[in-house]
């Protein structure tokens, strides 16, 4: 039997634009799934057409074998966590974390507030109002409501879009030990490379409405499908495979593009020596654009102010090799 | 997320959940407004024999006294909204975009008159000009400026909200800017602020348009003979000439006006809905020594305007043919001449009816603000609701007093005799309290994030615990408000009621226009106080709904 979600040629559209194209897709029970993509690429609609708030022009939902379709949004057990929390601002925190367990008595369920939000890291914040909270509390009490029912499958949508950088960098953390620690399983939207690859068994890059890939994120760093998904993860310029050679690259022949990642090309007084188009300084090292002999710009690290060239090469542990 | 992605697919439950819910208050003003409305138009197109017949509504229009009526009715109007929106606009800016000590006591100064009786602020506004009043000396009595300057009085409030709620979120960097970009102040509030302003100025200007084009009991009591608008015009055909085909053409003509300012409200309310959004929490800064220009206008104008008219009136209730004293209240036991009750019974009366009408109108109010609350997917749906939207308007501008009459001419024989029952008087209260009580009651409901209804779903709560747990709390913060101005329209209301009420049985309005319209010096005494008694239950109804209300909403 099949189990968790499958999703099968989903297709949704708002009037004439078609916002997600046929695209299929895989959560196995306990696997944390990323929707990876630029704004517009149809990832939150894909989001809630799983949850059913947004209506399946083709294509199916089924969950453990059952078609559930038809199931209206709230018998289908998948929990939406939003961007901004939408903690409902006239119940405390413990009144939104219990919003799902009213069938429970008043004794079963502030015992299991209390879990919850001590799972979270916030033991003891239940009677406070939500209006006091802080954006990365908000979004901890929005996490804990969102476990309260077991939910077959937790959607996030951008979950930690809305938070600065240190606080969403910490708080991937809590997330993804959250969900493993209830072993429950997440399609997490998101549009930052860094979150996807921090929380996710497997990695689904959108595109247009399009499905590019999906693959863990090892597999997908190492071998990005086309151009398209390696520009997205950060890969660039991307180098004939002579121009490649003339730098060092020794790798397969073919008709493949060299795709030059972020740590893909390094100083080295041995390599060549290419003109310097501009430098900034960084933190502990210099960024710096080089102009390549192909006439791509590139960029590298170095650890000094460069002069008007510096010696460079290509490291072949930092690309990947993409189909022309 | 994609600004697409947002989406509109209604969470509200099956279709015929919401078809359901409509159904009740479509049935009440088909029932209780459009019937009898039609009826009364009706009237106009028929000819003694019985046939239909244009003759008697041509011979209206074709009448110089109807539009010289029309005139007047415009030409109030047009004078009332201009002044108030020159006067509301620096009032907006000091009671919502600086802070002062007082400023909320100068903002509930500035709401009650909103919601005064007519009937009271006729009388107030007579007593301050009555020959032996205080600004007698002015020679203003039957006059237009007198009009006009009570019907600044009552739609100040309707311009101040308005623009001050708008004018409270205008995010302050956009004007910072244009600062720094070299402007000065004036080219700043030109350039900036004023085209910001512009929708909610532009929807205040036609409420109040449509407030002063259908007064009623205040041009009743202020214009004497000389002075009147369609809707005087209107009671006076049939009340006093028994002539229902011209009351039915000045009905017909009404209704254009009415329709005409109300469509003009309704696309600004909606631009100024969509403005709203632009700042989550009310900026003002304290009032400085620059602002005293605005603060100055308002002060003469909350003083002056609104405060002066009311403390005449409180004065004036102390002043017996003897000299200063209780007298007046203390005649309120007895029989007032003209009616076969004593005021404290007509007091009973009110307050047992605007009970009744509040019932209704709250219930009403809450079924209809839920439906028109909802966002269909479809835009044929949002059509529907928009045109629903302007219908459940309606009463606030037909003419009380053709409602009145409609019901006297349409529910007095099977299948509804209601002639002799009370009940027609708390329906038609309720009547013209509805579209206020929407007012209130939808902004909240509108504010709601489509994402908490979403979130709830997808929490396991099916449409109705959505309803109960996520639309009704937010409901229950407009609901204050909502109560107060249902409670206090009801109180208040005089253009049906005049025509509903038994003389055995009147409510306070009717015997205070009674006492006044009688001469006497202790009739005019007694009007005075149970004037005073009147605007005092009205504005303690509405301080009470203030403080229970939140303090952002803005019914319009």
């Amino acid at each position: 039997m099949v189990t968790g979600l499958v999703v099968t040629d989903a297709v949704v559209r708002y009037g004439p634009v078609t916002a997600v194209d046929r695209v299929s897709l895989t959560v196995a029970p306990g696997e944390i799934v990323a929707l990876l993509g630029a704004s517009g690429s149809g990832k939150s609609s894909l989001l809630r057409a799983v949850t059913g708030l947004e209506p399946l022009a083709g294509g199916a939902v089924s969950w453990d074998g059952e078609d559930v379709t038809a199931v209206p949004v709230h018998a289908r057990g998948f929990v939406m966590m939003f961007q901004d929390g939408q903690l409902f601002p006239h119940l405390s925190v413990a009144g939104n974390v219990g919003y799902s367990l009213h069938r429970l008595d008043r004794a079963s369920r502030d015992r299991r507030v209390e879990e919850l939000l001590d799972l979270v890291g916030l033991a003891g914040y239940g009677p406070r109002p939500v209006t006091a909270l802080s954006g990365g509390q908000a979004q901890r009490v929005a996490l804990a409501r969102s476990l309260a029912p077991q939910p077959r499958l937790l959607m996030l949508d951008e979950p930690l879009s809305s938070l600065d950088r240190g606080l969403r960098e910490r708080l991937v953390g809590v997330l993804e030990a959250t969900l493993r620690a209830t072993g429950t399983p997440g399609l997490y939207v998101t549009h930052d490379q860094d979150e996807a690859f921090a929380i996710a068994d497997r990695i689904a890059v959108l595109s247009a409405g399009r499905l590019l890939q999906v693959a863990d994120p090892a597999t997908l760093w190492k071998h990005p499908a086309d151009a398209e998904v390696a520009g997205f993860l950060g890969y660039g310029p991307f180098l004939a495979v002579s121009d490649a050679r003339a730098l060092g690259w020794s790798g397969d022949d073919g008709d493949v593009a060299v795709a030059i990642g972020p740590e893909g090309l390094v100083e080295d007084p041995a390599g060549t020596s290419v003109p310097v188009v501009a430098a900034r300084a960084g933190r502990g090292r210099y960024e710096v654009d080089v102009r390549l002999p192909g006439g791509a710009l590139a960029g590298l690290g170095t650890p000094s102010a460069p002069g008007p060239q510096v010696s460079v090469r290509i490291d072949p542990a930092g690309c990947a090799v993409v189909p022309r | 997320m994609t600004a697409a992605a947002v989406s509109r697919r209604s969470l509200g439950g099956p279709p015929w959940v919401w078809v359901a819910v409509a159904a009740v208050p479509i049935a009440f003003l088909v029932v209780f407004f459009a019937w009898p409305v039609a009826a009364l138009v009706a009237r106009g197109f028929v000819d003694e024999a019985g046939n239909p017949s244009f003759a008697q509504v041509q011979a209206v229009l074709t009448a110089p006294r109807t539009w010289r009526i029309v005139g007047q009715t415009l030409a109030q109007a047009v004078a009332g909204t201009a002044v108030a929106v020159g006067l509301g606009v620096p009032g907006a800016y000091v009671l919502y975009r600086r802070r002062f000590p007082g400023r909320r006591l100068a903002r509930a100064v500035v709401a009650v008159p909103f919601v005064l009786p007519t009937v009271v602020v006729g009388v107030a506004f007579s007593s301050l000009l009555a020959v032996n009043g205080p600004l007698g000396w002015l020679g203003l009595r039957e006059s237009f400026a007198a009009i006009v300057a009570a019907l600044v009085f009552f739609n100040y409030s309707v311009v101040v909200r308005t623009v001050g709620t708008l004018w409270a979120r205008l995010d302050p960097r956009a004007e910072d800017a244009a600062r720094t970009l070299g402007a000065s102040r004036a080219r700043v509030f030109a350039t900036v602020t004023l085209p910001a302003l512009a929708p909610a100025i532009a929807s205040g200007a036609a409420l109040t348009f449509l407030f002063c084009a259908t007064a009623f009991g205040v041009v009743l009591v202020l214009g004497g003979t000389s002075w009147g608008t369609i809707e005087t015009e209107i009671w006076y055909q049939t009340t006093q000439l028994l002539d229902l085909p011209a009351a039915a053409a000045l009905s017909i003509l009404q209704l254009v006006v009415v329709s005409a300012s109300l469509l003009v409200a309704n696309r600004t309310r909606a631009r100024a809905e969509r403005a709203l959004r632009l700042l989550g929490s009310p900026a003002d800064a304290p009032l400085r020594a620059a602002d005293w220009a605005p603060a100055l206008v308002t002060g003469v104008v909350v003083l002056g305007l609104l405060v002066l008219p009311m403390a005449s009136l409180v004065a004036r209730s102390f002043v017996t043919p003897d000299g200063v004293g209780w007298e007046n209240y203390a005649a309120l036991a007895g029989r007032a001449q003209g009616t076969t009750v004593s005021v404290w019974q007509a007091l009973w009366n009110s307050l047992v009816t605007a009970t009744a009408a509040t019932a209704i109108a709250i219930l009403l109010g809450l079924m209809v603000s839920y439906v028109l609350s909802r966002r269909p997917a479809s835009p044929s749906g949002r059509w529907v609701l928009q045109g629903a939207d302007s219908v459940f308007m309606l009463p606030l501008g037909v003419s009380a007093v053709t409602v009145g009459f409609g019901f006297l001419i349409t529910l007095n024989r099977p299948p509804l005799d209601l002639r002799s029952s009370w009940v027609l008087i708390p329906i038609a209260q309720a009547l013209v309290a509805l579209p206020l009580v929407v007012r209130t009651l939808l902004p909240t409901l509108r504010a709601i994030d489509p994402r908490l209804h979403e979130t709830a779903a997808t929490l396991g709560a099916g449409a109705g615990r959505v309803t109960a747990t996520v639309d009704l709390p937010f409901a229950l913060r407009g609901l204050g408000l909502a109560l107060g101005f249902a409670f206090a329209t009801s109180l208040g209301e005089f253009g049906a009621t005049s025509f509903l009420a038994r003389p055995d049985h009147p409510t306070l309005p009717v015997v205070v226009y009674r006492l006044i319209s009688r001469p006497g010096a202790e009739n005019f005494g007694m009007a005075m106080a149970a004037s005073v008694l009147l605007a005092v239950l009205t504005a303690a109804a509405m301080a009470v709904a203030e403080w229970l209300g939140p303090r952002e909403v803005n019914p319009w």
